[in-house]
């Protein structure tokens, strides 16, 4: 294993385990103030809970062996195999590297069921979800038959984004509106924490796209340079869009389109260069914010737009490299897009890999929904949604402003 | 004895502070608040969805003092929050049964 490509992996590792706290500052700042420890605590839970059934099967059935056409095996459960004396720790570092994503996919789907969703309901929903909705697709699109067909993702738009977006749809269309939903209106509780989280994550991105070219390579370099533009120019177009249609630049505007412009770059991030990610971040930062308004229109409670940014953003950007791919830097294994002579074969591909993760990722998830309602229950009562889920919930309240007495004394 | 209760512009607090402390007040005690008058609230617009806000948020101050300073008191606070413009809030006087330090004991007066 060569040393600089394991220092990067780590840092690049250890980034994007920092963007799963910062998600849920960028969801909890956007949240009421009566839920946000709620939000953060579905988030947190994701790094409790992940990490666990990544080592005890999760990896190995995503990943074990590559070649697998639909799902892995159990042969590296527990971690079997998985040690520093076999290839001096390079499978682990990637089992490791990839558990990080692992945390953040369901992570995403937190912020469309804020407000109303049972916690416990929650805890069993994220383990289930990630074995039978996220660790299938996962391999479909690495090493299986969407990525052995040419599709191409390269760091997580189909596998992520779209999947954990149309997932959060699928969510929200069994657990229901919230009380007084769309008529009764939430506006964000603390500005400040999403401005922070979104800074977060930005950060913790470039870890997440930087670092799936697995080392420290020219790849890395133009994944780098990608996520830096894409983002920057999704929320300029944003903010701007908004300040043609509402009358200002705004804080939320500028977050939200930042976070568009790194989901949209996370497929392409890998095969596309020069002014590529300029063109797409400054497309997808006016579709998405066209498309959070979709949910009134349409009737779903998304409560904090993961359809509008990250199943949008993602399908926007996984379909930009059907027209922006440029096998000339990124070796003849990958296909043109349309604007550099590959016509739309790549293009179709990317179409049928994310219409074959919408399909089965609204379906297993709305299942899964169901499951949970029929057995457990999935809605918090509505004297709890009512008085807010911190306390309801967790036995915590986020802004306390008196003093407590010890029980007993 | 009596209590004057005004409900200003935030930003005024520290010229109503000074014009008060000018006048010979001793001490007086301030909460944020909320509320509407003939101010109404405003709008928030976040991902292009419209949000009213119906309660404006001002300062509270409440002073305590002797009948015979209240007119100049009043004309104090009013001549250091007025801006001229609509919300500049509103300053009332009411009756006070009885003022005691908690410390020594001392009422009335005294203990101002």
């Amino acid at each position: 294993m060569d040393t600089g490509d394991a220092a990067w992996v780590l840092i690049s590792a250890a980034l994007v385990l920092f963007m799963t706290p910062g998600l849920a500052l960028f969801y909890g700042g956007m949240d009421r103030q009566r839920n946000v420890l709620n939000m953060l605590m579905m988030n947190f839970w994701c790094l409790l809970i992940v990490p666990v059934v990544w080592a005890i099967g999760g990896f190995s059935l995503a990943q074990v062996p590559f070649e697998n056409d639909w799902i892995g095996s159990f042969d590296a459960a527990f971690l079997r195999g998985l040690t520093i004396g076999d290839d001096g720790g390079s499978a682990l570092m990637t089992a490791m590297f990839l558990g990080m994503f692992a945390v953040i996919t369901p992570a995403l789907i937190s912020g469309a069921v804020a407000d109303r969703m049972r916690f416990s309901a929650w805890a069993v929903f994220v383990p289930v979800w990630l074995i039978l909705v996220f660790v299938p697709v996962f391999k479909w699109v690495y090493g299986g038959w969407l990525g052995q067909r040419g599709s191409l993702d390269f760091a997580g738009g189909t596998a992520i984004h779209v999947n954990a977006g149309i997932a959060a749809l699928a969510a929200v269309l069994v657990l229901g509106r919230r009380k007084g939903w769309p008529g009764e209106g939430y506006p964000p509780h603390s500005m400040p924490l999403v401005m922070l989280g979104t800074g977060i994550l930005w950060f913790g991105w470039f870890g997440f796209n930087a670092g799936s070219a697995l080392g420290a390579s020219g790849t890395a370099v133009q994944a780098f340079a990608n996520t830096f533009l894409a983002a920057a120019a999704a929320g300029l177009s944003w903010a701007v869009v908004e300040r043609l249609r509402d009358g200002h630049f705004t804080n939320l505007g500028a977050a939200s389109g930042i976070v568009a412009g790194l989901v949209a770059i996370t497929p392409g991030a890998g095969f596309v260069a020069g002014m590529a990610p300029i063109w797409i971040g400054l497309a997808t930062g006016v579709v998405c914010c066209f498309a959070v308004g979709l949910k009134t229109r349409l009737g779903y409670d998304d409560a904090l737009d993961v359809v509008g940014v990250h199943f949008v953003g993602g399908l926007v950007g996984s379909l930009a490299i059907g027209l922006f791919s440029e096998p000339e830097f990124f070796g003849t294994d990958v296909m043109a897009g349309l604007f550099h002579g590959g016509g739309l074969d790549l293009l179709l591909e990317q179409a049928l890999a994310n219409g074959v993760t919408i399909v089965y990722s609204f379906i297993v998830t709305g299942l899964i929904m169901l499951a949970l309602r029929a057995t457990i229950g999935v809605r918090v009562s509505e004297e709890t949604e009512t008085s807010g889920l911190d306390l309801a919930e967790h036995a915590e309240t986020a802004y306390s402003t008196g003093t407590a007495t010890l029980a007993g004394h | 004895m009596k209590l004057i209760t005004a409900v200003i512009k935030p930003f005024k607090l520290d010229e109503v502070k000074e014009a008060l402390k000018a006048a010979g007040v001793a001490g007086m005690t301030v909460t944020e608040v909320q509320g509407f008058g003939r101010q109404s609230g405003h709008t928030e617009v976040y991902r292009g969805t419209e949000y009213t806000v119906d309660f404006v948020p001002k300062v509270k101050v409440e002073v305590l003092a002797e009948d015979d300073q209240i007119a100049g008191l009043v004309d104090a606070i009013a001549a250091a929050a007025s801006t001229g413009k609509i919300g500049d809030g509103k300053l009332w006087v009411t009756d006070v049964g009885l003022v005691q330090r908690i410390r020594t004991g001392e009422r009335g007066a005294d203990a101002l």
